[in-house]
């Protein structure tokens, strides 16, 4: 069996959510894994011991180069230090999107993106749950690992490993790290645009997705919302089409909103604008296709067109 | 400035309902609308606009079945200079390894200052791009959402990241961008546009034409392979109102009212 490791991501020296979810998807692979952390960035003593805490075994790559994560040079460092055919889980967000599957042929491996579970290994044969059409099939993918391989993990997939009774060790690999240089620099991070209003706020949202089907109509949801004393949020293709501002987005891409109701009208469900979904809010999903994922999280569906349902509702709303 | 976009043919999830089909080996392939994968939409258009800015010229390039010529076809018709597929049995079953070596293939017989995919496709992998990058010893960005020429060997770029922030960066030319959508408003494409380049003749090639090995293509030199479909289980699955239009808005009030949603 292959040694696993595991890549982590953090921010402002507080590691992510998927630091532990990783533990928990290796020992998916093989029960009795324990994997390696590494850990790539600046100044990071107080985080990796933080990491130790899950991990028998931390590699730190400390060097003021790694300031900002860019994928680019990463990718370098991670195929002069992980040994030949180990395993890889990285967390599958847009760092793990940039840096895989470039890595995966750096080092000659196989690569498996956005993995959601795994269904057992067989002699070298690992099989792994992905998802297709925004979540409306899954499918079993079988992948070769005698090579090793590269397994970019769906962030929220596995639960988190809280057991923090590891106590492991650090062990500096900063020297290792290989060639710095790189054809992309870093430059700095545009924050995203406040927009006339903050929906991270709100705990009322009528979310609208493609059902909506044409910018006029959005007046249909703006009438819903002012009589529910709500506000208007929506999915990823609305602000595509640039029907509403960017600020109104929820999902991964978007705005983290944390409502206590959650009208979600029109939309699918794809696990990206799940991803900005928290708190567990009452969600009603109305949409007219029965099937739409959006139906296997809500508290509530409703099978119908929202451009018929949502002024059926506003006018109720507004006679009570 | 010579630009290589990649584009691939999929079911239109807008216009379809995706269903796993009686035996799981695949999708329901009866009456599914096809569309271009709409990511590529946003990478050809956003290449059409560079070309229009400093000259040069763009090729369309698909991986796929004869059906694909369709595809690279209305892609042209937006406005882009050549059309590329890539089509032979050999390349059936390949997977996102061995679409990227096909591609290498392609980059390799011309001579491309920029190569540009979408961000992903409905597989939801996103992974050629990268691995193209990698093979051709290029720079990468993923999940491009602004592109700026800063000279003839430079560009500023944006990417997406978590939250809405936009991670702007240099990178030097040549590189490999993957494209994410809302960089641009592609523009409609009508029949008339379609009709004007109906006549121009597409180039096929096959393994041969590329130099290609057929273990390195295919179903042969694919280490990830798809064994079946089935469909999800998420959760336990929502409570569904039913009943007359009347009855359902009068439990969802009842619903809101308790839940906070009616202020």
């Amino acid at each position: 069996m292959a040694k696993i490791f595991t890549y982590i991501t953090f921010k402002n020296g507080v590691p992510d959510d998927s630091a532990l979810e990783l533990v928990n998807a290796a020992k998916q692979i093989a029960p009795d894994a324990s994997p390696t952390a590494v850990v790539v960035g600046s100044g990071i003593d107080a985080l990796c011991k933080e990491v130790a805490a899950s991990y028998a075994e931390v590699w730190k790559v400390d060097n003021e180069a790694f300031a900002y994560p860019n994928a680019e040079v990463i990718r370098n460092v991670l195929s002069s230090i992980l040994p030949q055919e180990c395993i890889l889980l990285v967390p599958h967000d847009t760092f793990g999107m940039d840096l895989s599957p470039g890595l995966s042929i750096k080092m000659d491996t196989v690569f498996m993106p956005d993995t959601v579970g795994f269904g057992g290994l067989e002699g070298s044969m690992l099989k792994c749950i992905r998802q297709e059409y925004g979540g409306a099939v899954s499918t079993h993918v079988s992948c070769d690992i005698t090579k090793g391989a590269i397994l970019n993990i769906r962030p929220g997939a596995f639960q988190p490993d809280e057991s923090k009774a590891a106590a492991g060790q650090v062990v500096d690999k900063s020297a290792e790290a290989g060639d710095l240089s790189t054809k992309r620099v870093y430059l700095e991070t545009v924050a995203a645009e406040v927009g006339d209003v903050d929906i991270t706020k709100e705990d009322v949202l009528v979310s609208i997705g493609r059902g909506i089907e044409d910018e006029d109509n959005i007046e249909i949801a703006e009438d819903l919302a002012k009589a529910m004393g709500a506000v208007v949020s929506c999915s990823r293709p609305i602000v595509d089409a640039k029907w509403l501002e960017k600020s109104r987005q929820v999902g991964t891409s978007g705005q983290t909103v944390k409502p206590k109701v959650y009208l979600a009208c029109g939309i699918s469900g794809s696990f990206q604008h799940l991803g900005g979904l928290k708190g567990n809010p009452f969600v009603v999903a109305i949409n007219k296709n029965p099937k739409a994922p959006i139906f296997q999280v809500a508290d509530v569906g409703i099978e119908a067109d929202i451009l018929d349902f949502l002024p059926e509702l506003t006018e109720a709303i507004e006679n009570l | 400035m010579e630009i290589l976009v990649c584009v691939k043919r999929v079911p239109d999830t807008a216009e379809n309902e995706i269903e796993v089909n009686k035996d799981g080996t695949g999708i329901e392939t009866d009456d599914l609308v096809y569309s271009v994968n709409e990511w590529d939409n946003y990478a050809v258009e956003e290449a059409i606009q560079i070309r229009d800015k400093v000259g040069g010229s763009v090729t369309i390039v698909s991986v796929g079945d004869e059906e694909s010529e369709e595809v690279v076809r209305r892609e042209m018709a937006m406005g882009a200079d050549n059309g590329l597929l890539l089509t032979d049995d050999a390349f059936e079953g390949s997977d996102g390894k061995g679409t990227a070596t096909l591609l290498k293939a392609v980059v390799e017989k011309g001579n491309y200052d920029l190569i540009l995919t979408g961000a992903q496709a409905d597989d939801g992998a996103g992974q050629v791009g990268g691995m193209l990058a990698t093979m051709l010893d290029m720079p990468y960005a993923s999940l491009v959402n602004a592109i700026e020429m800063l000279d003839d060997k430079k560009l500023k770029i944006g990417r997406e990241i978590e939250g809405g922030n936009q991670e702007m960066s240099e990178i030097e030319l040549p590189c490999v961008l993957s494209i994410q959508t809302g960089i641009n408003e592609p523009r409609y494409v009508g029949i008339r546009g379609i009709r004007k380049v109906a006549s121009i003749e597409i180039p096929v090639y096959g393994a041969g034409d590329l130099g290609l090995s057929a273990d390195a293509i295919g179903a042969a030199g694919a280490g990830v392979k798809r064994l079946d479909y089935f469909v999800p289980e998420l959760g336990e699955g929502a409570e569904m109102l039913e009943g007359s239009t009347e009855e359902i808005v009068e439990k969802l009030i009842e619903l809101l009212k308790a839940k906070g949603g009616i202020k």
